[in-house]
């Protein structure tokens, strides 16, 4: 509406507006196994405060979330419990992944520690840092809003490929 | 509290109490069990290190049961148990790490088991001793005879091997998509 108070136009394609939605309401579900979990913390709380980036509720059930914060150390065991989240997670679903250890189990290169967790699950955005500082991860969450709105990540580009067919 | 400093009221320097605590404990165990008792190594200086004392297989229990409920021993605290794998012969050395509540001292108390070979359970000494043992059954697999529940406590239950062995390899992933699964019997 016009500051005149006439009723203005916006005009654009569906999905753009769809995915502009989407990208301003990312419900994370934070999987915070180490210490990069205090740093999530952090970048949640209110010196940085994600919720400027309509990350705000933050859910701890999968059903609720579309945003996977994988912050931390994944031992073999834990990976079959973050598949199963991540298959719970309705459509579309983005992944973050916080840190070394997520993303290529950092320096514990052994025979118990995932080496990153994108051989189970899709990856749409790595954050690197032993942990990443909340600079970084607001970083990482709006390059990961730029690839909402582009409609390029993993779930997306399944999801246009299906209607394709 | 810092231990290595004199306290004031408690009979002076704490390593010289030591000192003297365990040697008289240690002749006294070697009176006792005489041929049972392998070896003992004292430390060279107090706060780096406690005495360790080298037990045959066949007498663990009878010296850890010595060690906990005797007069001037009173070792009743199992603060953990570990094992190494030194491969050699024989492979592994199991190590029962002893807190004594009223003597303030420790002590670590040494087995040399062959592969493949059981040692006895100290689950009817102490209840704690549960979890650590399936915890050294896990990581090196050395049997436990007389143990409860002796399963894996820390890896998969379709792992194969013992990763702390020294001929496990260091790399050896071992990736399940699906959970473990639970057996019914256990959650009644």
């Amino acid at each position: 509406m016009g500051k005149d108070g006439s009723v203005g136009y916006v005009t654009t394609r569906l999905d753009d507006f769809i995915n502009w939605g989407r990208k301003n309401s990312i419900w994370p579900l934070p999987f915070g196994t180490s210490c990069c979990g205090i740093e999530m913390m952090a970048s949640l709380a209110a010196d940085y405060d994600m919720s400027r980036f309509g990350a705000e509720v933050i859910r701890f059930s999968p059903r609720q979330s579309d945003l996977l914060i994988v912050a931390g150390i994944i031992n073999l065991k834990m990976a079959p419990v973050l598949k199963t989240v991540y298959d719970q997670m309705s459509d579309p679903k983005y992944v973050m992944s916080f840190g070394a250890c997520a993303s290529s189990g950092g320096i514990f290169n052994v025979y118990s520690v995932l080496q990153g967790i994108d051989t189970m699950i899709p990856v749409d955005i790595y954050i690197p840092g032993c942990p990443p500082a909340p600079e970084g991860v607001i970083h990482g969450l709006m390059r990961l809003q730029e690839l909402i709105a582009q409609g390029q990540t993993h779930s997306q580009r399944r999801l246009a490929q299906l209607k394709q067919v | 509290m810092d231990i290595r400093h004199p306290i004031p009221g408690n009979g002076g320097d704490w390593a010289v109490k030591f000192g003297e605590i365990w040697n008289s404990q240690i002749s006294q165990v070697r009176d006792t069990f005489g041929a049972g008792i392998e070896d003992i190594k004292m430390p060279d200086t107090y706060p780096t290190d406690v005495p360790i004392v080298y037990v045959q297989r066949s007498k663990i229990l009878e010296v850890l049961k010595y060690f906990k409920e005797s007069v001037g021993f009173e070792y009743g605290f199992l603060a953990d148990i570990t094992a190494t794998d030194e491969s050699g012969s024989p492979r592994f050395e199991v190590a029962y790490q002893l807190f004594s509540h009223s003597r303030l001292c420790r002590i670590r108390i040494k087995v040399r088991v062959p592969e493949g070979e059981a040692i006895p359970s100290a689950v009817s000494l102490w209840k704690g001793a549960d979890w650590a043992e399936r915890e050294v059954f896990d990581m090196f697999g050395i049997t436990f005879s007389g143990h409860p529940n002796l399963r894996r406590i820390l890896m998969d239950e379709r792992w194969v091997g013992h990763p702390l062995r020294k001929d496990y390899p260091i790399r050896g992933y071992q990736i399940f998509t699906d959970s473990q699964a639970v057996d019914p019997e256990r959650l009644k």
